[in-house]
């Protein structure tokens, strides 16, 4: 794949926290328009490799290359990579003093200097596919969880990112919310964006996952097309874990 | 069908009933409460009539007969007691407020440090505030007033800062601004240029939004000082210094802050500053991580991501025990007595009290003082509480 | 351009905090700076310079600090104006402090409970037949006791009232009866809303006033009892904050197991609530050692006092910093010590820390 087709490539990551080993030798490579899912057993550093993405983790061995750009110490690069990948977090973290509309517009006027009124008719447009433009002058507080992780993911892609990252995004939220934001996830999916997805939620991988990312351990494990991942796990650890997800 | 019994079956006798043993209970306290201070009251003016001593206001209007040295308001030794606590209050008022704007200032400075990426400058912090915060305010006070400015040299020997101000053992003496004819179109000019600079931000923030380029603050210092400048141009800048000099023995003119007043003013700053200090650190760091992660997702610089998402978050945090520091600052202002800095404590407790005896009319009001002061506090605070409560369901 | 961090190196921990950016190279600059402009002149005069060794003015040579100072008027600052011969029972009843303080030091200890709080009630009258004298001891009057004994005293006295006292106002604070209600929030915003100065004063001047002419209260008395009512309104606003912070359902969990209103705040929602505000206790407990010192504005001479005393003193005039140093090291220590002791406590599992309004 040459660079404008990769969307995110890991080369031989490592980091450490501490003593703690927490991703090894990771390589990965996504391309533009791919969806992938990544799972695992807990501490297996799906989170923590998700969050590299992004800047949000230093690493310490490798090279992490998104968009063509190289994630390093370098303050400009890292600011040039978190205007291209949004991410959606698992506590939500809205800003509780701001309306759902000013949530969505704060990044856009400060950061990518739009007009107040184009960055508010770029936020409602938004917050229409995720169905909640009634709630735009409500806060955080007055909404549910469903609805607030909604609010969520219209205010990443309010900066028109060409990635999208997700941190096990539903599982705060009761099961009854649950749908009305894979719903949303998935519409995502279907109109080609880049989509990395820390989830435990099997049925949305299958529906829209290209390929599932195995980890445990800080390792990957496994990575295969879903429908072979389902059907025919390579791997000892990847079928015990199947197993105990899809027996409940 | 039967109505629902409106009580329960069986009632129990009247004196076992929880309603009637409540109000038993609080009418035994009201009793007994109102019981004492008639008690109190009533030995209090037995005491104070075997002793000779009058009560009532009487002497809020008689002659003083003392003298107080620093003063913000007219005042001699045949102003009357009235008077002398006006300028008891006013210096408690005056070291009050320039102690919360320096304490907020060195307090913001110092918590913020503190939360400094560089450990050096984090660890200077820390020390500082543990040693502020753990040493009794009134020993502060007297290092600042019996250690470091009394054996300051005399005004002959003075310490010159800057050429424009001397620091003795007499005090520290400033340039004093007058106010020449003229004085107050100026005002009202800088006063014009204000409200069009502010009118200038609203409107500018409301509609780009965010381009503040250099053009945006040319801009608002033009509309602030125009009107200001124009006043000056035609009357001449009517605003005088004098400066003080040095005449024989001591300094003339100029501004004179004495010993009493500095020491007192320095060492309730770096006192609560220390408090504020641990306040606004406390305050930031109570915005969660993820808000600070989720403004970086979206691309925001650390700058921008302190002005919009981590302050305005902390300041609902840190406001509230801030107004109790200012609260505790007033009080502690009391602490004058001590050095003897006319405070309103030491003015009117202390002298007038010594004067006329009458302890129980003296100590009453100075108490009702710090009362409302502390009432109309805390009413703000409620207020701006109120204002800024982040809605929630 | 990538930065491998080997964790070995000093050197990286120190590019990492103090040397990241030029703006860091520069505060660190400042720091050292500091650090130069304050520590070797320190160092010269509280050790290297000073003297240490004299029993008289005359030894006081060097250019630091003369310690003989303190070293003379010790016993002054330590125990006031105690009579010597009489020393050795305020040095036992202070020991004796610590038997009621064991077992909050050794757990194990804590099983003991009955004995301990008879321990506890016990001490101050015993405390105080030691201190005062009579039945066998001779009597040392309240206006000789006076340095860092009168200090702990006042101290140590307001602090073993403020609890039950505090405790008291919360739970009136918070009773649905109106009438307990009011009193108790007109009693505490009163106490809290004036400075401590004009309660002392009001203690000293108008409560003998209050009292029928026949009955006249010992000074240091009337200061303790300013200081207690003081301490004890601080306090309710600390507990009371811990009473809202136990969750409703322990309030309910309690009464549906049929306990009366006693037995629910003893057993129950008290203990709780004094664990979540242990950190807001110990701050209470802290500025109250502090304020002790305002106690030289009525003429009592805590250990302030007695310095103030010791340095304005004709015979031995210009040894002021010395005095204070001293002054400033014990507060030091005592206070400091307090916040450590709090801070180990929050980390318990049984303890809840909670943020809490400092008195300052």
């Amino acid at each position: 794949m040459t660079e404008q087709t990769t969307a995110v490539r890991f080369e031989h990551v490592d980091k450490w926290f501490g003593q703690l080993h927490v991703l090894q030798d990771i390589n990965l490579e996504v391309a533009r328009g791919e969806r992938i899912v990544i799972c695992g057993p807990s501490g297996s550093g799906k989170s923590t490799l998700i969050r590299c993405c992004n800047g949000l983790e230093p690493y310490q061995r490798g090279r992490i290359v998104v968009n063509g750009i190289e994630l390093t110490e370098n303050r400009r690069t890292v600011e040039q990579v978190r205007r291209q990948v949004g991410m959606v977090f698992q506590q939500f973290n809205l800003f509780p003093h701001l309306t759902v509309l000013e949530n969505c517009t704060l990044a856009p006027i400060w950061v990518r200097k739009m007009p107040r009124a184009e960055a508010e008719e770029l936020a409602m447009e938004y917050l229409r596919r995720v169905r909640i433009p009634d709630k735009a002058h409500s806060y955080p507080g007055q909404l549910s969880g469903g609805q607030q992780q909604r609010v969520a993911i219209a205010r990443a892609l309010c900066m028109q990112p060409r990635i999208m990252l997700f941190d096990e995004p539903t599982s705060a939220l009761d099961p009854e919310m649950i749908s009305e934001v894979l719903d949303a996830m998935v519409e995502l999916a279907e109109s080609g964006m880049t989509m990395l997805c820390v989830t435990h939620e099997m049925g949305f991988a299958r529906e829209v996952a290209d390929r599932i990312v195995f980890m445990d351990g800080g390792r990957i494990v496994e990575q295969s097309p879903t429908a072979q991942f389902f059907a025919a796990p390579q791997t000892e650890r990847a079928r015990q874990f199947l197993g105990q997800i899809l027996a409940r | 069908m039967k109505q629902a019994p409106s009580t329960f079956p069986r009632r129990p006798p009247w004196w076992r009933r929880p309603q009637v043993q409540a109000w038993l209970l609080q009418a035994l306290l009201l009793a007994a409460v109102l019981g004492a201070i008639v008690w109190m009251f009533g030995n209090a003016l037995d005491n104070l009539a075997r002793q000779g001593i009058a009560s009532g206001f009487g002497f809020w209007n008689e002659r003083a007969g003392f003298a107080i040295a620093t003063s913000l308001i007219e005042y001699s030794e045949t102003s009357t007691y009235g008077r002398a606590f006006l300028v008891g209050l006013l210096n408690t008022l005056l070291v009050s407020a320039l102690g919360v704007v320096f304490a907020t200032v060195l307090g913001f400075l110092i918590g913020i440090a503190r939360l400094s990426p560089n450990w050096l400058i984090r660890q200077w912090a820390a020390a500082y505030i543990e040693l502020v915060r753990n040493v009794p305010l009134l020993l502060q006070i007297f290092f600042w007033y019996f250690a470091v400015l009394r054996p300051l040299p005399q005004p002959r020997h003075s310490i010159e800062l800057l050429g424009l101000a001397y620091l003795n053992n007499r005090g520290l003496y400033l340039p004093k601004p007058i106010l020449e004819p003229g004085f107050g179109w100026l005002s009202a000019a800088l006063l014009l240029g204000l409200v069009g600079c502010l009118l200038w931000l609203r409107r500018a923030r409301r509609e780009a939004g965010s381009d503040r380029g250099l053009r945006y603050w040319l801009i608002a210092g033009l509309l602030l000082l125009a009107p200001a400048a124009a006043v000056s141009l035609a009357v001449g800048l009517p605003l005088g210094w004098e400066l003080p000099e040095f005449r024989r023995f001591n300094f003339r003119g100029g501004l004179v802050l004495s010993p009493e007043f500095v020491a007192l003013l320095t060492a309730l700053s770096t006192y609560t500053a220390a408090f504020i200090a641990e306040i606004v650190r406390a305050g930031i760091q109570s915005v969660s991580q993820g808000q600070r992660e989720a403004a970086y997702s979206l691309g925001l610089s650390p700058g921008q991501t302190l002005r919009h998402v981590v302050l305005p978050q902390a300041m609902r945090v840190i406001v509230p025990p801030l107004t109790n520091q200012y609260l505790n600052l007033t009080k502690n202002s009391s602490l004058a007595a001590a050095i003897a800095y006319p405070d309103l404590v030491s003015v009117f407790a202390g002298t007038v009290l010594n004067q006329t005896g009458q302890a129980v009319e003296v100590i009453g009001v100075t108490m009702a003082v710090y009362l409302t002061i502390s009432l109309v506090i805390a009413a703000l605070m409620n207020w701006y509480n109120r204002r800024v409560a982040l809605v929630e369901r | 351009m990538r930065v491998p961090e080997r964790t070995a190196a000093v050197l990286a921990w120190a590019r990492r905090n103090l040397f990241s950016s030029p703006l860091n190279a520069l505060l660190t600059l400042l720091g050292l700076w500091l650090l130069w402009l304050v520590v070797p002149p320190l160092l010269q005069w509280l050790w290297l310079q000073a003297d240490f060794v004299g029993s008289s003015r005359e030894d006081c040579r060097g250019d630091g600090a003369c310690w003989v100072f303190v070293r003379v008027h010790l016993d002054q600052f330590l125990y006031g104006f105690y009579p010597p011969a009489e020393r050795w029972r305020v040095n036992l009843g202070i020991a004796l402090l610590l038997v009621p303080a064991l077992p909050l030091l050794i757990p194990p200890l804590r099983r003991f409970r009955r004995v301990w709080l008879l321990a506890l009630l016990a001490y101050p009258p015993v405390a105080w037949w030691l201190f005062h004298g009579g039945l066998g001891l001779s009597v040392v009057d309240t206006g000789l006791w006076g340095g860092l004994f009168l200090t702990l005293v006042i101290a140590a006295t307001g602090m073993a009232a403020a609890l039950p006292l505090g405790l008291l106002l919360a739970l009136g604070r918070r009773s649905r009866l109106p009438v307990v209600r009011a009193t108790a929030t007109v009693f505490i915003e009163f106490w809290r809303g004036v400075p401590l100065i004009t309660v002392l004063f009001m203690a000293s001047v108008m409560l003998p006033l209050f009292l029928p002419s026949g009955l006249s209260l010992d000074k240091l008395l009337r200061a303790l009892i300013g200081v207690a009512l003081f301490a004890g309104a601080y306090m309710a606003e600390v507990i009371r904050g811990g009473l809202q912070g136990v969750p409703a359902g322990q309030y309910e969990a309690a009464q549906a197991l049929g306990l009366s209103y006693w037995q629910q705040m003893r057993l129950v929602i008290v203990p709780q609530a004094l664990r979540m505000v242990v950190p807001g206790i110990v701050n209470v407990f802290i500025a109250l050692f502090k304020e002790t010192s305002l106690v030289l504005i009525i003429g009592l001479f805590d250990l302030l006092g007695v310095v103030q005393a010791a340095v304005t003193n004709p015979d031995w005039l210009g040894f002021v910093l010395e005095g204070y140093v001293f002054a400033a090291a014990v507060f030091w220590a005592f206070c400091y010590g307090m916040s450590r002791i709090s801070r180990r406590l929050e980390r318990r599992p049984d303890m809840k820390a909670q943020e809490q309004q400092e008195m300052a």
